[in-house]
């Protein structure tokens, strides 16, 4: 480095981490100027997270020194990392459910009377909705933030980083729930921060955006520098390698398959404030997806068609036999599986072990007469899973709370696959996974496409939708206001279906 | 890969800690005491734990699912007075009583399971209603007085020997063994861990979920009323007063046996472990001529300390 640390707003030298002996950072040196995006790339467990926990002092490091500024800085807890300019929005949300937006922007920094510990509520109320106002983003700032679904908590984390006014933001995968409206409005937010010199660490799987945002890119693998280069002198596939090692060909590509007979046929199925007369298809072997912007619908359509949520009209037919969902138990029972959009929410028992969750939604077929489990049989069966899906664990006894999140999915998927669907909803299932665990979930749907699965897919990454699925089908505001076939697919005018234009 | 092999030694540490603190408790008092490791007091300890040992079973089934049964000290008095009731010499043959106090647990116990299950209430709120509502039903049963003059076969139970060993030991033992076989080899077993650790990921994986937890607080209200068939046969008499507090005891022998409140993690042998740490505990301090009054102490002081060993141990974990 020709420049010396004077030239940095955050200086990161020869940092090391160590967790029980194992090393998660090796040395690792970043170097971030004032006003820059610089985008922080590697694979699930490279260490960036570690890196930045460790910036923002809920870590403390091992080995090397952090400057900012040119200034030897100690950040032994959170607070010292705001109080020296550093926020973060973080990947997991922190925040309080049962309290409002506003409260939860504001929460360690409310605004008193005076010196006293008085919350002042109307001055609360103008700063929030300055804020509000000034990042373009329309939330109700009165709305508990339990209500709000996961894209809207996502914009808050957003607002509330950015209130802190500080020098150094964060940013850990922070439009992995939102669509691509939201994403431009983030970037518009980023811009603006940049031009007053604010510096943006931002970290994604998402290649798209980086090369659109990113100024600088450095790249970590297995807890070791790899390089930073400017983001201009990358490409997707000079990126992957230095993130993978290796060449990765083609995102992915879509091998021809037979489609056949109507799995699932849903008519006019419509439940109040959420959606109405949704009517569409899929045949054995056929993937369609479901594009549209947050709050559009999409897994409140599935969540009402799985039996999670009462409809109010409508009718589904199962292979061409009517069939009554009043709960998810009717939804196994005809063949279906979901894999839910939150999957600590909703997918995973977070408790358990890997053993244990993927046999959950079958284990009946482990059992003896006396509902004993059969654990030699059991056993194989998880083994099995773990080498199909290439499950990356220690054993099927390690807790999947300690799994990367693209693991984790492998076990929601395997704990479905048990249950031998013949229809499978997955809801935004690559979210928050790297890429060389996307890779595999997308053979993974290939694979069960070819063995003629009607497979229904929500996703908010176009290229996703695009290179997966026979049909695209829109939804704005809780209506279809698309249905494409793969012949006619094109990005802009799903994207317009998606903002409300109907295409016929 | 050894960040994994660093999991699993966790896990083994976090797991026997526990013994490993009673093998520590067992030979401090008999230093303390040579009167400790005699056989007889041995025997008298493991007597001394057998009814909340046998709630504390039950309760290990309901903790798991990230609830809390404080009703069944009240239901083991229910248990107690409607199994009594009907043991007076020359009336129903043993096993009448016996099964009647079961059924009246179990009914209490489905009724808790539905509230809490069907209509989603809180289990502190539901059991708390339920431990009132019992112990006011053995009241009305009883008008308030003890119920005495019980046959020889039904004092049996409490105060009885085979080979040895006290019949409500080999009461205790029996319930445990059952307990460790349903939690850990079945599939309702692997269900009531699935439930406390996440409910609803197991009901979006179509598992009927209420009914797991139904069953649990079943289980927990039919091993009350067997508790109360032990300690009234015990004292030889039925009294609607008995059993006051002894939910308290049953919840703290499951928590320092390593059974976390919030569901998900736990087992029974760690809950018999806990039960006997308090026995072992209560015990010592008699020999070591303690008034109870310190002992109440010394017992809230160890609960903690335990929880507290064990918070510490699970955060290694992830």
């Amino acid at each position: 480095m020709s420049l010396t640390q004077q030239d940095y707003i955050l200086g990161i030298e020869k940092v090391s981490k160590s967790f029980s002996g194992v090393k998660a950072l090796d040395e690792v040196s970043l170097y971030i100027k004032p006003g820059e995006v610089h985008a922080l790339m590697g694979e699930n467990g490279a260490g960036k997270s570690t890196l930045m926990k460790i910036v923002t002092g809920i870590y403390q490091k091992d080995e090397g020194e952090i400057f900012i500024d040119g200034e030897r800085a100690i950040i032994k807890d959170p607070k010292a990392a705001l109080d020296l300019g550093i926020s973060m929005i973080h990947q997991e949300l922190n925040q309080i459910v049962d309290m409002t937006v506003a409260e939860n922007i504001f929460l360690g920094k409310e605004p008193c009377h005076g010196r006293s510990h008085v919350i002042n509520r109307r001055k609360q109320k103008e700063l929030v909705r300055s804020l509000l106002h000034h990042t373009g983003i329309s939330i109700n700032p009165n709305a508990r933030i339990g209500d709000l679904s996961i894209a809207e908590r996502q914009m808050v984390e957003i607002v509330k980083a950015v209130s802190y006014n500080s020098r150094i933001i964060i940013m850990d995968e922070p439009t992995s729930a939102i669509t691509d409206k939201e994403v431009a409005k983030l970037f518009g937010i980023i811009r603006n921060l940049t031009s007053k010199g604010v510096a943006i660490i931002y970290i994604s799987h998402k290649m798209d955006e980086i090369f659109e945002i990113a100024d600088t890119v450095t790249v970590l693998r297995d807890g070791c520098y790899v390089d930073s280069k400017p983001a201009n002198e990358l490409n997707n596939n000079s990126l992957i390698r230095l993130m993978v090692g290796r060449n990765i060909n083609d995102l992915f590509l879509k091998e021809a398959v037979n489609v056949g007979k109507p799995a699932l046929e849903v008519n006019s199925l419509t439940k109040k404030g959420f959606f109405q007369n949704i009517s569409f298809k899929v045949c054995q072997g056929e993937v369609v997806g479901f594009a549209g912007l947050m709050g559009a619908g999409r897994t409140e359509v599935m969540e009402t068609l799985f039996g999670i949520m009462r409809h109010d009209n409508g009718m589904v037919k199962i292979n061409n036999k009517e069939v009554v969902i009043n709960s998810p138990t009717d939804a196994v029972k005809h063949g279906m599986a979901l894999i839910s959009e939150d999957r600590k929410l909703k997918g995973l028992n977070l408790k358990g072990s890997v053993k244990a969750n993927i046999t959950l939604s079958n284990l009946a077929d482990c059992c003896n007469i006396w509902e004993v489990i059969d654990r030699k049989k059991e056993n194989q069966i998880v083994d099995e899973q773990i080498k199909l899906l290439n499950i990356k664990a220690s054993g099927r006894n390690q807790l999947v709370s300690t799994l990367s999140g693209g693991n984790q999915q492998k076990v929601v998927l395997s704990k479905w696959f048990l249950t031998n669907p013949e229809i499978l909803i997955l809801d935004e299932p690559t979210r928050g996974i790297d890429i060389g665990a996307k890779q595999e979930v997308y053979k993974i749907i290939a694979r069960l496409a070819q063995q003629g699965k009607a497979i229904i897919l929500i996703s908010s990454e176009m290229p996703e939708l695009l290179g997966l699925c026979d049909r695209i089908i829109v939804l704005h505001k809780g209506n279809i206001t698309g249905n494409f076939s793969r012949a006619n697919f094109n990005s802009e005018v799903i994207m317009s279906a998606a903002m409300g234009q109907h295409q016929d | 890969m050894n960040f994994y092999a660093n999991i699993k030694k966790q896990q083994i540490l976090y797991r026997y800690g526990i013994y490993f603190a009673f093998i520590v408790l067992v030979a401090a008092i008999s230093i303390g005491s040579p009167s400790f490791f005699k056989l007889s007091n041995i025997i008298n300890i493991l007597r001394q734990i057998s009814v909340n040992g046998i709630l504390a079973v039950g309760m290990t089934f309901v903790i798991i699912t990230a609830g809390i049964d404080l009703s069944v000290g009240s239901i083991l008095a229910l248990g107690a007075v409607v199994a009594t009731s009907m043991a007076h010499p020359g009336e129903y043959p043993v096993i009448v009583p016996v099964l009647s106090a079961l059924l009246v647990g179990l009914c209490l116990g489905v009724i808790n399971g539905y509230f809490i299950a069907k209509k989603r209430l809180a289990p502190f709120i539901v059991t708390l209603g339920m431990m009132t509502i019992a112990r006011g039903m053995a009241l009305v049963y009883t008008d308030g007085r003890p119920i005495i003059n019980l046959s020889d076969s039904y004092n049996q139970i409490g105060g009885g020997y085979l080979l040895g060993i006290p019949l409500p030991v080999i009461v205790f033992i029996i319930v445990l063994l059952l307990g460790i076989f349903v939690l850990n080899y079945t599939r309702f077993g692997r269900y009531v861990y699935a439930v406390g650790g996440n409910e609803l990921a197991v009901k979006v994986s179509g598992i009927n979920t209420s009914r797991i937890i139904i069953r649990t607080y079943a289980i927990s209200g039919a091993l009350a009323g067997l508790a109360g068939v032990v300690l009234s046969s015990r004292v030889m008499s039925g009294s609607p007063s008995t059993g006051q507090g002894l939910e308290l005891d049953a919840i703290a022998a499951v928590v320092i046996g390593g059974t976390s409140l919030s569901g998900g993690v736990g087992s029974i042998t760690g809950t018999i472990v806990g039960a006997l740490i308090i026995g072992v505990m209560n015990n010592g301090l008699d020999l070591l001529n303690v008034s109870s009054y310190w002992q109440q102490i010394v017992k809230g002081l160890i609960i903690v300390f335990a929880v507290l060993l064990d918070r510490k141990a699970k955060k290694q974990l992830v």
